[in-house]
């Protein structure tokens, strides 16, 4: 299973609404999470070489969120499975809900991109391979499988970390895991066609309520505007006379 | 209730990351206990305990937390975390891998990479790429916190006298093993803390011109950082990269050098004191962040301004 997130594009700067709500996402360009669709690229690249049999996109979210799960079948996935809410959940609250969508289906392996985008938290993988109680991997650059064990080198402050993890894991994709494939339009049309399972979040039972409150979202203090110098003689004089830091 | 800080260490020296931590916790008020799991990690505990402001010291010496696999370290956190009412770590991988783990078992909420306490269950975070800051409040009884640490000064390292006390717990969950672990080769300064920092990017189109940053950077005592396309481009390992996905830092002194100046990019240095800019492309986005913009050929621009320091 990979658990995959619609957020604003990575491109596109974003906009604090100006009442402090949060940020506005009304018209702006969406897409799926870029270490999402690493996770997707490298569930796929199991399926190719025989190690997956088939392989799950899921994710939490509202009507739109069908889109984003559309651009994983045609990336290849075999199935979706949306559950639905309007809600904006936090990382927890996501994690249970994937607990129970990863039993239902008993899959052997779960991948995710190590952040999303837009909250940042760096969270959902973690929280979710603890309250299924399996291994877990972050930030992977790298994954071999041999039989009920995986080696992972991860991507730590310091280098490259390398560990070995019993399966079933959830494991959380740093972007050289790989490059993902672009999609093609045969396969955008393919995936229409691809089973896509909604299930109503309210249906699941779960405790999903938010533990923090956003009290209030800010844009951040701009940067005065600096100076172009015209040569290296006047940067160095400036950084040794002006700014005093060198 | 008080606050537990994780201490991040390699067995024998403290993490200067935690020293902003637990600045974070002081913030917070009430008392600060630290806990130290490891192995053979008594020097650790000992440091720990000079760490000013610091209560007490409590530490699980044993094999199981050797390599700080978060499932083994995660069950010692639920453990001693029920006496505290905040639980704090710095915003390091360490943090980021073990605190959600943590947090999960607990059914707690984390608040990730807080910039500032606004009260003891207030608090101030970047989304967005740091586009925008969330001011929130937690309702969760035990707050499990992680600290960015360029927005909190480092405590004291010297100065505290706290009990350090043994303890035992958590569980070795059989899971994960450490194999190895791969540390670049070079005696570089330290990205994370320098005070002055020379990165490179696309610009620099290969590893070997890195060498050119490197010159400069001994100079000035600086270390070398890069964006993320020039990581991806193999120029140089991931640990060299700054942004919104790699390390987030904050100079005296940030010399970009063939930075387009990509969002993800901004979110890593763009609290640095001051940033200067040289690029070919006058219309690149890092010159709206810089104090200094130099447009020029990096090629003949980096060797010039080695050549004047």
């Amino acid at each position: 299973m990979v658990c995959v997130k619609r957020v604003l594009d990575p491109q596109v700067k974003a906009r604090v609404k100006a009442d402090g709500s949060g940020v506005d996402l009304a018209n702006a360009k969406m897409t799926m999470n870029p270490f999402c669709e690493n996770a997707l690229e490298e569930a796929l690249r199991l399926r190719e070489a025989g190690t997956a049999d088939e392989i799950i996109v899921a994710s939490v979210g509202g009507g739109k969120t069908e889109e984003t799960l559309r651009h994983g079948l045609a990336m290849g996935a075999d199935r979706a499975i949306q559950v639905v809410t309007e809600d904006a959940l936090e990382p927890l609250a996501i994690a249970k809900v994937l607990k129970n969508i990863a039993e239902q289906e008993d899959v052997g392996l779960v991948l995710a991109g190590k952040q999303a985008i837009d909250d940042d938290s760096n969270q959902t993988a973690q929280m979710l391979s603890a309250l299924l109680g399996w291994s877990l991997a972050t930030f992977c650059s790298d994954i071999k499988f041999d039989g009920d064990k995986a080696t992972v080198i991860r991507e730590v402050d310091a280098g490259l970390e390398t560990i070995e993890v019993k399966m079933p894991a959830v494991m959380s994709a740093d972007l050289r895991l790989n490059e993902p494939r672009y999609v093609k339009l045969p396969d955008v049309m393919k995936a229409k066609r691809k089973p896509m399972d909604k299930i109503e979040l309210d249906s699941l039972g779960l405790d999903t309520a938010n533990r923090l409150t956003t009290l209030q979202v800010e844009e951040p203090e701009g940067r005065a505007a600096g100076v172009i110098v015209n040569s290296v003689s006047e940067l160095v004089e400036k950084l040794r006379n002006e700014a005093k830091v060198i | 209730m008080g606050n537990l800080v994780i201490v991040e260490h390699d067995n024998n020296e403290v993490a200067a990351a935690t020293l902003h931590a637990v600045t974070a916790a002081q913030q917070i008020g009430g008392d600060i206990d630290l806990l130290v799991a490891g192995e053979s990690c008594g020097s650790v505990a000992d440091a720990a305990a000079k760490i000013a402001g610091v209560n007490a010291v409590k530490v699980a010496d044993d094999a199981k937390f050797g390599h700080h696999l978060a499932e083994n370290l995660a069950t010692l956190i639920v453990e001693v975390a029920p006496a505290y009412s905040h639980v704090l770590a710095s915003a390091t991988t360490f943090g980021k891998n073990v605190m959600p783990r943590a947090a999960a078992l607990l059914d707690k909420a984390q608040i990730s990479e807080i910039v500032e306490v606004k009260s003891p269950d207030t608090f101030v975070r970047p989304i967005y790429a740091g586009n925008a800051l969330a001011t929130v409040q937690s309702s969760d009884e035990i707050k499990m916190i992680t600290v960015r640490t360029i927005k909190f000064e480092a405590a004291a390292a010297e100065g505290g006298s706290a009990n350090v006390e043994a303890i035992s717990g958590g569980v070795d969950a059989g899971l994960s093993s450490w194999v190895s672990q791969a540390v670049s080769n070079n005696d570089q300064v330290d990205l994370t803390s320098a005070k002055i920092v020379v990165s490179g990017g696309r610009g620099m189109q290969s590893g070997d011109n890195f060498g050119m940053l490197h010159s400069v950077a001994d100079k000035l005592g600086a270390a070398v950082g890069a964006s993320r396309a020039a990581v991806d481009s193999g120029f140089v390992p991931n640990e060299f990269q700054v942004g919104q996905t790699g390390k987030v830092i904050a100079p005296d002194l940030y010399i970009a050098v063939g930075i387009s100046g990509a969002i993800q990019h901004l979110a890593g240095m763009k609290e640095s004191k001051v940033i200067v800019a040289i690029n070919n492309d006058s219309e690149a986005p890092i010159f709206q962040v810089a104090d200094y913009g130099l447009v020029a050929d990096l090629f003949e621009a980096v060797p010039e301004l080695d050549a004047a320091l």
